[in-house]
């Protein structure tokens, strides 16, 4: 208290018109201490739950270990047996490569066609967003799950619906072809977060842009795809990045609608449904954690392949090379 | 008013009212499950699986009366003040932990601050799974399984990486005269935090508690994983013990229990809609 007491005087005495300003407000970290006091509390979770644990399941990942007795190292038995020896991993990859595929696709291009649309809407455009949104919200609730569970399910409102046409297909639920579209619809009914993304990005977009185009007499279709499309392109990138990310991990919607079991005969056995039932059923923790980090690296290397594509197809209006 | 209608073509103006017929009719089809779910819930138990109809041919309570007598011996109350105990207590947690670190980051200069702001970005992509078992043995070692605390606590220690980005683009939107005034006025960096920057940060702040609320509330691998006995169970796990205990034959009380699972974020949707969609808008955070 006393320091800040004498040090005020000569701050004060400093002319406003400083050209170094606008970098004052750092001042107070001329005392780094209380930066890190600042940042304890996180500098301890960094440390104590991600740093270490990271680190630990690394190690686990490489050991045999059932939380009961200390692990055994096993060098790359685990990583070996998951490609080599293990029908239900490679099952789990491929329902959850499936699931991403046809998913996050589905869910962008409902919320671009949405948000253009919305963008045309001058009044009640606000209602309209709020209402898109709310499945975002309420869709990660494993009450939305159930009601999915019934509504796909034998004898529920579309299977009854699609035998009144003549279409017989036993519930989805129950269906080993059409299981994971219950999951998949469910994911694409959340399609208002990104959609509320799109819907920032084209505000964005400007009117010149647009004008000009109907000036050169294009059509709405050209139009969409030569001013729309490239000017929104780092919004598409982002929510594509942030949607396969989410994707990779979803757990709840295939927990709920098959039961945990992952069913009908492993038709929705996500990637991660497959891990917590290792590690939390079966308390194979060390197989477990090598699991883990066989997503983690799929999650980054389709990350680093999305960014590295990004270059060829996302504009940045402020790195126009000319 | 009248003379720009008047202006406008007749075939813009047609346009434009299938375009709100549109808008309506998809969000009518979307929150159509929604609207199912709690007219169900008020359904006699044999009509609810294939009766796509809203309106109940006649309303019943029966279904919650179920669901108050109580799930596997235990009554819904627990179950809700269970999700209640969780949620606020991640949300006092990210609140206080979140703004004090993203304070730090935009307005502190430290030696650290480019790689520990960098290792804190890189933590909201990771994810969690790479993290669950040594937390899981963490946990199990202090005891803390089937108890909240592996819930609350991570969230005292600032993991949820995202919050605090949010909270630090907001405050380094804020002038940096203020942190000049604060100084003058003989403000040390806690007083300037405490009566400067917090208040000033507010709806970053609200945005934060609202979100982490629901994530809290909905969240179900983490509860799944902690939580084992029914008495420690929140509302989305004990709707899953719903399914394993009494079969699909009470359809009825599970409808109950889902509506009143989905409640609070309804109520928490319609409260705080604005701030929810342009938390979205401003972060790309996801809902």
């Amino acid at each position: 208290m006393t320091q800040q007491t004498l040090a005020r005087p000569a701050a004060a005495s400093e002319p406003p018109t400083d050209p170094g300003h606008r970098r004052r407000r750092h001042r107070y970290g001329e005392r780094p201490g209380l930066a890190y006091l600042f940042l304890s509390p996180w500098i301890a979770g960094a440390l104590v739950l991600t740093i270490g644990p990271m680190l630990a399941s690394l190690y686990l990942s490489f050991t045999d270990y059932d939380l009961f007795t200390s692990p055994q190292w096993v060098g790359l038995a685990n990583y070996r047996r998951l490609f080599d020896d293990d029908p239900r991993f490679l099952t789990s990859v491929g329902v959850t490569l499936r699931y991403v595929l046809i998913s996050t696709p589905l869910k962008l291009i409902a919320a671009l066609g949405v948000a253009i649309l919305l963008n045309r809407v001058t009044r009640g455009s606000a209602f309209y967003r709020s209402a898109f949104y709310a499945p975002s919200l309420l869709g990660a609730s494993a009450a939305i799950a159930i009601v999915w569970r019934l509504i796909f399910d034998n004898q529920g409102i579309v299977d009854k619906g699609l035998s009144a046409v003549g279409i017989h297909t036993g519930g989805w639920v129950a269906s080993p072809r059409y299981a994971l579209l219950v999951i998949v619809a469910l994911a694409v009914w959340q399609f208002g977060a990104p959609m509320v993304i799109f819907l920032a990005g084209l505000k964005q977009i400007p009117q010149e842009l647009y004008d000009a185009s109907a000036v050169d007499g294009a059509s709405p279709w050209r139009t969409f795809r030569s001013v729309t499309l490239p000017m929104l392109s780092p919004v598409v990138f982002f929510n594509l990045v942030l949607e396969m990310i989410h994707a990779f991990q979803s757990f709840t919607g295939a927990f709920v609608v098959s039961g945990g079991r992952g069913g009908p005969s492993d038709t929705t056995l996500f990637y991660t449904l497959y891990l917590y039932d290792n590690a939390f059923s079966n308390f194979r923790m060390g197989y477990a954690s090598a699991m883990a980090w066989v997503l983690l690296l799929v999650i980054a290397v389709v990350t680093a392949a999305l960014f590295g594509t990004s270059r060829r197809w996302v504009y940045y209006a402020g790195e126009d090379a000319r | 008013m009248t003379t720009v209608t008047a202006a406008v073509p007749v075939s813009r103006r047609v346009r434009k009212v299938l375009l709100h017929l549109a808008m309506i009719a998809a969000i009518c089809a979307l929150l159509y499950p929604v609207a199912w779910l709690i007219s169900s819930s008020f359904k006699p138990a044999s009509e609810i699986l294939s009766g796509a109809s809203l309106w109940p041919s006649r309303i019943v309570l029966s279904n919650y009366t179920e669901v108050f007598a109580g799930v596997a011996g235990v009554g819904v109350w627990r179950f809700a003040v269970n999700s209640l105990l969780i949620s606020a207590g991640a949300v006092v947690g990210n609140v206080v932990s979140c703004s004090l670190a993203a304070y730090a980051f935009a307005w502190m200069r430290f030696r650290l601050r480019g790689p520990m702001f960098a290792f804190m970005i890189g933590t909201i992509m990771l994810p969690v799974h790479v993290l669950l078992i040594p937390q899981y043995t963490i946990f199990q070692n202090l005891g803390m399984i089937d108890t909240i605390w592996p819930l609350v606590l991570p969230k005292l220690l600032a993991t949820d990486a995202f919050f605090i980005f949010m909270i630090v683009q907001f405050m380094r939107g804020l002038p940096s005269e203020l942190g000049d005034a604060a100084r003058i006025d003989g403000c040390g960096p806690l007083r300037a935090f405490r009566y400067v920057v917090l208040p000033l940060s507010k709806p970053a702040l609200v945005t934060t508690a609202i979100f982490t609320f629901i994530w809290s509330w909905n969240d179900f691998l983490s509860q799944l994983i902690y939580l084992n006995s029914p008495e420690t169970y929140t509302m989305p796990l004990a709707l899953r013990l719903f399914i394993d205990q009494t079969g699909e034959s009470s359809y009825g009380a599970m409808m109950a229990m889902s509506v009143l699972t989905l409640l609070p974020i309804a109520l928490f949707f319609v409260a705080f809609q604005r701030l929810l969609v342009q938390g979205v808008t401003t972060t790309g955070m996801k809902g």
